[in-house]
């Protein structure tokens, strides 16, 4: 049966060779990095701009070693307030995307009001929570969780509500229940769409963490920013700003791992 | 008329001494609150073991009859019999599969995992097939643990149509199965259901909208006519039961396909 013959597989290359190609392929971006850090320092350099305006990349990577102690003190609280509100919103969101799916009547009541606190700013609403909490890490981690909160919960709705009437049709023949329906199709269908949020989420949760330890806080990457700005220190700020970039490119990379895990099929529709 | 033996609407029982598989009584299927009126006053009966293509129009009702039969969409007026059961209790009881259009194969699951499916919801049923075997009988021996978007949509279809037999059900429903396949393959799984027809004796209805698909697969045709979907004919095809591909190029296939075209025209 000439349909039934195998189709071949892709050769997974020799490692050698893989390392290689990895280089290629990431070569042009790297080569754009260097000539963008080469022509900072140049600029600074030629047009002799003071360090409190603008730091070279040279004075950054000093930052960086002076100051590792209290950049590591104070990265580990940033990452913490991220990671868990990051958990902490993303499960809220689930369990009420599972809840407005299975109940239309929870839907209509409460996604106005998740709208409603989605328009809310966050900046705005820092102060309120630090007023109502104080200056520990409960605020910093709602706040991290609120930002991650609605484009998690609508990717995750839609996500649920994906499954093509062709294949409910199909469960209803195989008298599947509804609990069989959610389990076996709804949430598996909808895991791309979770993990697009995710991806949003990833990233935005360390900007809520951030944003959160601006007000009053005396800790975490966000205090930092705010002390090095005020005395002057900017290659202590950029470095700060370069560490807070690198926690958040950690987060992406991480979520971006589980999905690999999770999702090894793409959807047959296309072909 | 030559090789063509004709029945009533209501079909003739009495050529057939075993009870039906499906007898269908005065059915009416309405959509919209009764302003759609998809089937009227339909009235068939399919003998045990039969393999009954439905032809017909687009839009008369050749899927909301199967629908109705596999209790996807009920009944305005009149009643269904399936196996002796109401059409609630014969899915209940696993007596019919059902092969859509489309594949529906799970994305995640591997095509063997896809053929268990049956087997883990719903009860799971009581008979059922190995799901290796079928996917040997289906021809896909080796790609067990292929996911769907490695596999082609003729092969996608294999799988389906393995997945609707690991229950072993006494009655097979296939709305238009291959319609969006290139013909050549199309002819080659045409046989293999006929094949497995053979092999399994289940009765099977087989929606199409090809005349020589019809006239090459039924032993029987139920032609539906349109606005409303109503029964125009069930006519026993006289052809034998072992048919090959060539076959559809002789004078009897030609005669045949030649009057079910004209009767289409008439609908
Ligand atoms: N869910 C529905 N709601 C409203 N009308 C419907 C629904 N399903 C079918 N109909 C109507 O019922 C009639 C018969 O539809 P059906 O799908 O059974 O036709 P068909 O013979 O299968 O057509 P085709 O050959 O194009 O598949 C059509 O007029 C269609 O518009
Ligand atoms: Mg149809």
């Amino acid at each position: 049966m000439a349909e039934a013959s195998q189709i071949p597989m892709p050769v997974p290359a020799p490692r050698m060779s893989r390392v290689l190609d990895a280089a290629i392929d990431r070569g042009p971006a790297l080569a754009a990095v260097a000539g963008l850090l080469l022509l900072w320092q140049g600029v600074v350099w030629f047009f002799e701009v003071p360090e409190y305006m603008a730091p070279s990349p040279v004075a950054v990577l000093g930052a960086f070693q002076d100051n590792a102690g209290t950049l590591w003190l104070n990265f580990w609280p940033t990452f913490l307030e991220a990671a868990l509100g990051f958990v902490a919103g993303n499960l809220v969101a689930i369990l009420l995307a599972v809840w407005f799916v299975h109940n239309s009547t929870a839907e209509r009541a409460f996604f106005p009001i998740a709208v409603f606190v989605n328009t809310i700013p966050i900046i705005a609403l820092a102060p309120i929570l630090v007023l109502i909490f104080g200056n520990g890490f409960a605020p910093k981690i709602i706040i991290a969780g609120l930002i991650c909160f609605f484009p998690t919960l609508v990717n995750m709705v839609r996500g649920l509500k994906a499954v093509s009437p062709a294949t409910l049709d199909l469960m209803r023949v195989l008298s599947a229940s509804n609990w069989e329906i959610f389990w076996k199709v709804r949430l598996q269908s909808s895991l791309p769409f979770l993990f697009a949020a995710l991806k949003i989420a990833s990233t935005t949760c360390v900007i809520g963490a951030i944003v959160a330890e601006w007000i009053g806080s005396n800790f975490g990457l966000g205090a930092l920013i705010i002390e090095a700005t005020f005395n002057f220190r900017s290659p202590l700020l950029y470095a700060t700003v370069f560490t807070a970039a690198l926690l958040a490119v950690v987060m992406f990379a991480l979520v971006s791992f589980a999905e690999a895990k999770l999702i090894r099929w793409k959807s047959s529709d296309i072909h | 008329m030559v090789a063509v033996e004709q029945h009533t609407a209501a079909g003739n029982p009495a050529a057939t001494p075993d009870p039906g598989a499906i007898r269908v009584d005065h059915l009416d299927v309405t959509f919209a609150e009764g302003t759609v009126v998809a089937l009227k006053d339909v009235s068939v009966e399919i003998p045990q073991g039969a393999f009954v293509t439905i032809l017909g129009p687009s839009g008369c009702g050749k899927s909301t009859l199967m629908r109705a039969i596999a209790d996807l969409v009920p009944a305005a007026r009149g009643a269904i019999d399936v196996q002796g059961q109401s059409p609630r209790d014969a899915r209940a009881d696993r007596n019919f599969s059902y092969v859509f259009q489309d594949a529906t194969l799970l994305p995640w699951r591997t095509a063997l995992e896809n053929v268990q499916l049956p087997l883990e919801v719903g009860g799971g049923g009581d008979a059922h097939a190995d799901p290796r075997d079928l996917l040997e009988l289906v021809g896909l021996k080796g790609r067990e643990n292929a996911l769907p978007y490695e596999l082609s949509g003729g092969m996608r279809q294999r799988v389906a149509i393995a997945r609707a037999l690991v229950t072993k059900p006494k009655i097979l429903l296939m709305d238009e199965p291959f319609g969006a396949l290139d013909e050549i393959t199309r002819d080659k799984l045409n046989e293999e259901v006929l094949r497995i027809w053979r092999e399994t004796g289940t009765t099977i209805l087989f929606v199409t909208h090809s005349i020589p698909e019809a006239a090459f697969l039924g032993q029987y045709v139920l032609m539906l006519a349109a606005h409303p979907g109503r029964v125009k004919e069930f006519m026993k095809v006289e052809l034998p039961p072992e048919r090959r591909l060539a076959d559809r190029d002789t004078l009897e296939f030609v005669q045949i396909t030649a009057h079910l075209r004209k009767l289409l025209e008439e609908c």
